[in-house]
């Protein structure tokens, strides 16, 4: 493998790092999540990370905050290896993370959020209420928050709980703090405010690893950057002398290779049409057809509302207005029942709540949509149902010891592949696939693009939902991308380029429109 | 893991016999206890081994055993209804008022039915349509249900009912079997079936297992859970019918406390009181378990007080004990 820079030898400038994560490697059940990616983090400085979705970013931070243990590698502090065994040895090494969803209790007082699980005691081994007070009145001040200690948590809107959050995780001794996508659900009066809080840390000394989506953020308080591709380093540096043309050929990287064995099929009549679909909080005004043969891939950053609408096409969400059209009649969709009924079936993204009901065999997995055909009167046919079952997963080569093997036993790309088997049992028209290879195997990988290809040809039709930008490029005829419940762009032809989809998603002005 | 890799594409139905497995089931380890129980309480009094008395000591277990098959499938789904004793009480006090107004046997048995299985729907409804949880729902309904049976009756009761309506409480189809019985037999097949052998029965246990991804399989997970209540209401009402039949008069305190003795049977049969799995042979071998420990006992002359220990314990002891072996074992 290339030896891309290191951050050290590409920048000998600053001081020494606090923290830095050498060749750490990360192995999951048939996913390499980190292969041998290395970080440093610099005191008074601001390392934004950077990757798609799936690149191995939440792994760092894990690894960084204790909860997973690395592979191989080492992590150093001041330049001595330490092993970060558990959340608590990550703490003691003055790591702490403000989360996107830090967990905060209602009931308690704004002190004891902050505290919880380190309250400073008193002589008796009580809780020294005073000192605890004091102490979270030093921390809300020193990032020039206005809260009192003693109020109870529900009594304070969502800005000051994310303020408490953070005091939370300055309350230890921190000397390196990671921001993960800490402004996600921020307005943008807040986000101001935490860009003040970045430059107060920084001006402390601490050293700040800043995980975000958003160019325009990254920019405006990045020191230094680090990017990440599926689990390996692609290129680290300082932020004066980058263009954001860069950063997103590095994310975006390597062309779409062969992986991807898109065979063009006849693209057919109208199947299914989408018009002005809404709803309150999640999406609106979605416009759009689906052909008969045809992929049509939805992209997307996490939130802008991609899988909340494509629930809402089988009956799951409620849309507030809109209408959908199958074969030109309008049909209303308010169960999954009745979506399979008109032929549009869902495969989840989140597989084991969703997709599949871990804690049942395969073949019943399999069956649960398509009794009626299994079945007599009522009546299960046991024959007809393994068959049934038999069927579909030695179709997409499913491995499994045996088909009354419950679920939650097989690895990620094996479940995936029961849960996809269960819905083409059905003999839908359109079949809806949510981030259908994410934390996958590459061989299911493989498996379930191939699949999809052949089922296309056969004129069934896709809409095939990912965060993965050479997936959906590799597999797409047609690509719609969304941002914050709108959509963005439908790219095809010419205009289905890496950088183009990731500029519609983040929301940076395209060559040839008005800036 | 390596297993499921290794697997060859050629995926068999099941890889232990289906002998092997019921072998090693919950309802084996139940039935041995059972025999056990049995066998001890023939070697404990000589009155035991009598045709007579043991078609008596089935009559401790027929009437809860009704409501226990359909308490047994509502918990599977991951819901539950403690207000079934209560509906007792409402049910009886309704043929109460049918008989005082001069009503047949037919009319006494529809009213009971009848009113079983409303108070099955309302409960059902609170769930379903509002979403409450269904421990909160029935436990507010089991005072509801009973109360309004206090206001009727207060401390009085309704007796004198007709003399063909004893049939089902305290008739014989055959020699020893006991209507009761006959019931009691009658519905264990109906449910066994209905939960192993239909489709109704396999999104029972997809809704316990994970209700959120039987919704997304096409699974109306109100729809049945509401079909559970009402099934579970006029069982009470059938087991109302039966009990004021078999006492021949009705007061409101009819049945206190039974809703904890139907929900043991359940647990004791193996289902898990969190949902998902269990069986109905299981509920069937637990009223046995049940029916003869209190016989048993009954026949040694042990008070009433002392028996529901010895079901406590028993309870705790059977769920405890396979446990335990495994915590020894591993």
């Amino acid at each position: 493998m290339e030896d891309h820079g290191h951050s050290t030898t590409a920048d000998p400038a600053s001081a020494a790092p606090v923290l830095t994560l050498d060749k750490i490697t990360k192995t999951f059940p048939g996913v390499k999540a980190l292969d041998g990616v290395c970080l440093d983090l610099y005191p008074g400085q601001v390392t934004a990370l950077i990757g798609e979705n799936g690149a191995g970013k939440s792994t760092v931070v894990k690894t960084l905050t204790g909860i997973y243990q690395p592979d191989g590698g080492q992590i150093l502090l001041d330049g001595h290896p330490v092993p970060f065994a558990t959340p608590q040895d990550a703490a003691d090494a003055g790591v702490t993370a403000i989360h996107q969803e830090t967990v905060l209790f209602d009931e308690l007082t704004v002190a004891e959020n902050v505290f919880i699980g380190h309250a400073p005691k008193s002589r008796f081994g009580l809780i020294n209420t005073r000192a605890m007070h004091d102490r979270t009145g030093e921390i809300l001040g020193s990032i020039g928050a206005q809260i009192d200690p003693g109020v109870k948590l529900k009594d304070l809107g969502i800005a000051s709980r994310h303020l408490v959050a953070i005091a939370r995780a300055l309350s230890v001794e921190a000397r390196v703090v990671i921001m993960d996508e800490p402004t996600a659900a921020l307005s943008q009066k807040e986000i101001e405010e935490l860009y003040e809080l970045v430059d107060t840390l920084k001006a402390q000394g601490k050293a700040i690893l800043f995980i975000s989506h958003k160019f325009d953020e990254i920019f405006r308080i990045a020191d230094r950057y680090t990017v990440f591709r599926d689990g390996q380093l692609v290129g680290a540096g300082q932020m004066i002398g980058v263009a954001e043309e860069d950063l997103v050929q590095m994310m975006v990287g390597r062309s779409v290779d062969q992986l991807f064995p898109k065979s063009r099929a006849e693209i057919g009549e109208e199947i299914l049409t989408v018009a002005g679909y809404s709803h309150p909080t999640e999406f609106e005004d979605i416009n759009f057809s689906l052909r008969r043969g045809e992929i049509l891939g939805f992209y997307g950053l996490v939130g802008a509302g991609r899988s909340e609408f494509m629930q809402s096409l089988i009956g799951i969400t409620k849309p507030s207005k809109g209408a959908i059209r199958i074969d030109g009649d309008v049909r209303v969709i308010r169960s999954p029942a009745a979506a399979i009924k008109a032929g549009i079936v869902y495969v989840p993204e989140d597989r084991g709540k969703q997709g599949a009901i871990l804690d049942m065999p395969i073949f019943q997995n399999v069956t649960l949509p398509s009794l009626h055909m299994t079945s007599r009167n009522g009546f299960i046919q046991l024959a007809e149902e393994l068959a049934l079952a038999r069927q579909y997963t030695e179709r997409l080569d499913l491995r499994a010891a045996s088909l009354d093997t419950n679920v939650g036993a097989l690895s990620g790309g094996n479940q995936q592949k029961v849960v996809i088997a269960k819905w083409l049992a059905t003999k839908p028209r359109v079949i809806i696939l949510d981030e259908p290879t994410k934390g996958i195997d590459i061989g299911s990988k493989a498996a379930v693009h191939g699949f999809m290809s052949e089922l296309a040809a056969q004129g069934l039709s896709v809409i095939l939902v990912s965060s993965e930008i050479p997936e959906i490029l590799g597999m797409s005829d047609r690509v719609i991308v969304m941002r914050e419940g709108r959509i963005a762009a439908e790219l095809d032809g010419d205009n289905l380029q890496p950088e183009t989809l990731v500029r519609h998603a983040v929301g940076i002005s395209v060559e040839g429109e008005a800036a | 893991m390596s297993l499921t890799e290794t697997a060859p594409r050629q995926i068999p139905d099941r890889l232990r016999s289906p002998l092997a497995a019921k072998l090693k089931s919950w309802e084996s380890l139940l039935l041995a206890v059972a025999i056990g129980i049995f066998i001890l309480n023939s070697l404990a009094s000589p009155y035991f081994l009598n045709a007579w008395n043991l078609s008596d000591a089935t009559f401790n277990f027929t009437e809860k055993a009704m409501i226990a098959f359909a308490m047994a499938l509502l918990i599977i789904s991951g819901e539950i209804d403690l207000s079934v004793a209560s509906i007792i009480a409402l049910a009886s006090t309704a043929m109460g008022v049918a008989m005082e107004m001069g009503a047949g046997t037919p009319v006494l048995v529809l009213a009971g039915l009848t009113t079983g299985l409303i108070c099955g729907g309302f409960n059902g409804l609170l769930v379903t349509r509002l979403g409450l949880p269904s421990i909160v729902v029935t436990i507010g309904t089991m005072s509801l249900f009973r109360g309004i049976s206090y206001i009727i009756l207060g401390d009085g009761a309704f007796r004198g009912y007709p003399s063909d309506f004893s049939w089902f409480g305290q008739g014989y189809v055959f020699w020893v079997i006991s209507v009761e019985f006959v019931i009691f037999a009658v519905l264990a097949v109906f449910y066994g079936v209905l939960l192993h052998k239909t489709n109704f029965g396999r999104s029972v246990y997809a809704i316990g297992n994970n209700a959120t991804g039987a919704l997304f399989s096409g699974i109306r997970v109100d729809r049945v859970k509401m079909i559970l209540f009402l099934l579970t209401g006029l069982m009470a009402g059938l087991a109302a019918v039966c009990l004021t039949s078999r006492l021949g008069s009705t007061r409101p305190s009819i049945a206190t406390g039974m809703e904890l003795e139907v929900v043991t049977m359940v647990v004791l049969g193996g289902v898990n009181i969190l949902g998902g799995s269990g069986s109905i042979p299981g509920v069937v071998i637990a009223a046995f378990v049940m029916g003869l420990v209190t016989f048993g006992l009954g026949l040694l002359n042990v008070p009433g007080i002392v028996m529901s220990i010895f079901i406590g314990l028993l309870l705790i002891g059977v769920i405890a004990l396979p446990r335990l072996w495994s915590m020894w074992r591993g």
